[in-house]
């Protein structure tokens, strides 16, 4: 028996959410007395699988080859075939990072294991079965899902567990892993890749969002929820409403048919808090709302409210935030 | 070529919220049940494939009686073909098992270039049905397509959404994608539209008219996982707190010391 944790990782960084579940994972293999590996999938991740072992992997496991770099549903599904092969784990945790999640799905069809996806909190039951939590219905229900035979597999959302501390001097195996390519693998071909808009902070691991609706008006009224965003090194989110009206990217938008976030904390200005908006981000530690409406319904979930326009109050908080941290 | 879009009739988002957790899993959840959302940009790019390819377009869906209306509504937006899948053994299956039966189905149908799904179900939201499938045929996967960039007769190319940026990506088809709301503007059916799909006839397509079938992976007896404990979220504790404050600024000030005291920031 073990704990298998598929690390993600993009260009040689990892992703902070495999630390996450990484540390979840810890909690879990000492209660089970079970061995925590690893697993790494790229090109040179040497030092990433050393920081597994920093975070608290027993071990790691590197498929580690050029073909590995670019991601390729099949490619990276093989490799964690072979780590399941090679570890025979009763558990396999994963980020539900875009990649990561189609690998995993891939594998686990293919060998029948139940998957739990997007899961938001984990636990075991008394015979040391993985209880995975996730939301339903657009986050209207919760479900604790159960499982039917082992090995038992769950993505899990960033921002669901806390960073572990990172320990240097912790020590443990780092061992390359041998994976045979499938044919399926050989059937996909990544031709070219456009990183997103460099420097902008994607809403899905911001501990901060600045998110804006139909009530900054336009494209150019982003640009003060930019400006704090920027003194809180926070990420700029958006209503579906702002999305459709092309004054800000998809990738921006947060709700039901956008990012489901949990940031510490969420500012909605000119957002008037739908259902589906509320479906991505009502788990926010703390939501603030800024609205000249003072019955609209987001202040229903928000802790503190302003009443006011957004092009006064927001310019205001950025002041008064640059004054309180010192920061330009 | 040939372009099969799976769709499923979920609840009408606006009414999610009225879900009841005792109800989950039954034949009536009490709400309007509608095309999925994310199905709506499957079809019209189904849709809008056949068009550009010269090429049919089938709508398939895995349900219970009521589950026609997920196929009417394709059909109202364009799509002439459709497959109803319908049998009590299909019930209580996880998304390997409906992945499995759509597969023996999409066989069924044949010469698929394109399987075409949403992102996810506004229900279930797990979005494993397209994985599954594409594993189950034993097909490439391309998730989350923003853009269909070629179809040839061998091969197809997408540009990928991913966290990390777009992805250009060719795989041999047939392969099975699931679509990111990017990729169009679905369209509304019109009132020719509306009219022939409801004369349309929907016959189901029982387990024993799917060749290839295999009863030990279907139905609740094979699902691998279950929901249990169903419950309605804590609702958020407290109530809102307006910051007054004579001007602007003081109420900014306020606010701001608020979350620093709380150590939010
Ligand atoms: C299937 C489906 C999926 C959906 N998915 C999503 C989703 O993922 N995400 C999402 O956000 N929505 C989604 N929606 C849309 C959702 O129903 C709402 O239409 C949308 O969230 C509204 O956006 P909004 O709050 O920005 O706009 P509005 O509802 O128009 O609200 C604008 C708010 O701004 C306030 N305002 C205006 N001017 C100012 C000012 N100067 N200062 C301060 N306040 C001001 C107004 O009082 C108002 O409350 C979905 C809808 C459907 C049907
Ligand atoms: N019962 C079904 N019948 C046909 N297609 C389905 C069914 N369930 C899911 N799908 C397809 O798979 C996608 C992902 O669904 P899910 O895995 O439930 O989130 C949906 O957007 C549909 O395109």
């Amino acid at each position: 028996m073990s704990i298998l944790v598929y690390i993600a990782q993009h260009n040689g960084q990892a992703r902070p959410v495999s630390w996450e579940v990484l540390g979840k994972a810890r909690s879990m293999a000492d209660r089970l007395a079970v061995p925590l590996v690893g697993l790494v999938v790229g090109h040179d991740v040497q030092k990433i699988a050393q920081q597994a072992i920093a975070y608290g992997a027993d071990k790691a496991l590197t498929a580690d080859a050029p073909h590995f770099v670019a991601f390729r549903a099949y490619a990276w599904a093989d490799a964690l075939k072979a780590a399941i092969a090679a570890t025979q784990p009763h558990i396999i945790l994963a980020p539900a990072t875009s990649g990561v999640r189609d690998a995993v799905a891939l594998a686990a069809c293919q060998l029948g294991i139940g998957l739990a996806a997007e899961c938001q909190a984990l636990d075991l039951d008394a015979d040391g079965n993985l209880l995975a939590e996730r939301p339903i219905f657009a986050g209207n229900i919760l479900t604790t899902v159960t499982f039917k035979g082992r090995p038992q597999a769950a993505t899990v959302r960033s921002r669901s567990f806390p960073l572990p501390a990172r320990d240097d001097a912790r020590t443990g195996e780092i061992i390359p892993l041998a994976v045979t390519l499938s044919d399926l693998a050989a059937q996909e071909e990544v031709l070219d890749f456009a990183a997103g808009a460099a420097g902008e902070l994607g809403v899905e691991n911001a501990s901060i969002i600045v998110s804006g609706g139909r009530g900054v008006k336009g494209p150019a009224g982003f640009e003060p929820l930019r400006d704090l965003a920027r003194v809180l090194g926070a990420a700029v989110g958006a209503s579906r409403a702002a999305v459709d009206a092309g004054w800000i990217p998809y990738p921006h938008q947060v709700g039901q048919t956008g990012k489901t976030v949990r940031p510490d904390l969420y500012i909605a200005c000119g957002i008037s808090g739908a259902i589906q908006h509320l479906a991505g981000m009502s788990n926010a530690k703390v939501i603030v709302a800024i609205n000249k409406d003072k019955d609209a319904p987001i202040f229903g979930v928000a802790r503190y409210g302003i009443v006011g326009d957004l092009f006064e109050v927001v310019p205001a908080l950025t002041e008064a935030f640059k004054a309180r941290l010192g920061r330009q | 070529m040939k372009f099969i879009v799976c769709v499923k009739l979920t609840p009408d988002t606006e009414q999610l919220a009225e879900v009841q957790p005792q109800d989950v899993g039954s034949d009536d959840l009490g709400v309007t049940m509608v095309l999925n959302p994310w199905d709506e940009f499957a079809v019209e790019e189904a849709l809008q494939l056949q068009e550009r390819f010269d090429g049919t377009a089938v709508v398939v869906t895995l349900g219970g009686p009521d589950a026609t209306e997920a196929l009417k509504r394709a059909v109202a937006m364009g799509i002439e073909e459709a497959v109803f899948l319908s049998d009590p053994a299909f019930a209580g299956s996880d998304a390997w098992g409906v992945a499995h039966v759509l597969a023996q189905a999409i066989k069924r149908i044949g010469d698929a270039t394109l399987i075409l799904t949403g992102r996810q179900s506004v229900d279930g939201g797990s979005g494993l049905v397209g994985p599954g499938l594409a594993a189950s045929l034993g097909v490439p996967f391309v998730s989350q397509v923003a853009k269909v960039l070629d179809v040839t007769a061998t091969h197809a190319t997408f540009l990928r959404s991913l966290d990390e940026g777009m992805q250009t990506v060719r795989v041999k088809t047939p392969a099975v994608i699931s679509v990111s709301k990017e990729i169009n503007e679905p369209r509304y059916p019109n009132f020719m539209g509306i009219r022939k799909a409801s004369r349309m006839q929907y016959p189901a397509i029982t387990a024993a008219q799917l060749p290839g079938l295999d009863r030990a992976q279907i139905g609740a007896a094979a699902a691998r996982i279950a929901w249990t404990n169903l419950r309605t979220p804590p609702a958020r504790t407290g109530v809102c707190e307006f910051i007054q404050g004579a001007t602007v600024s003081e109420q900014a000030r306020i606010l701001v010391e608020k979350l620093i005291a709380e150590k939010v920031i």
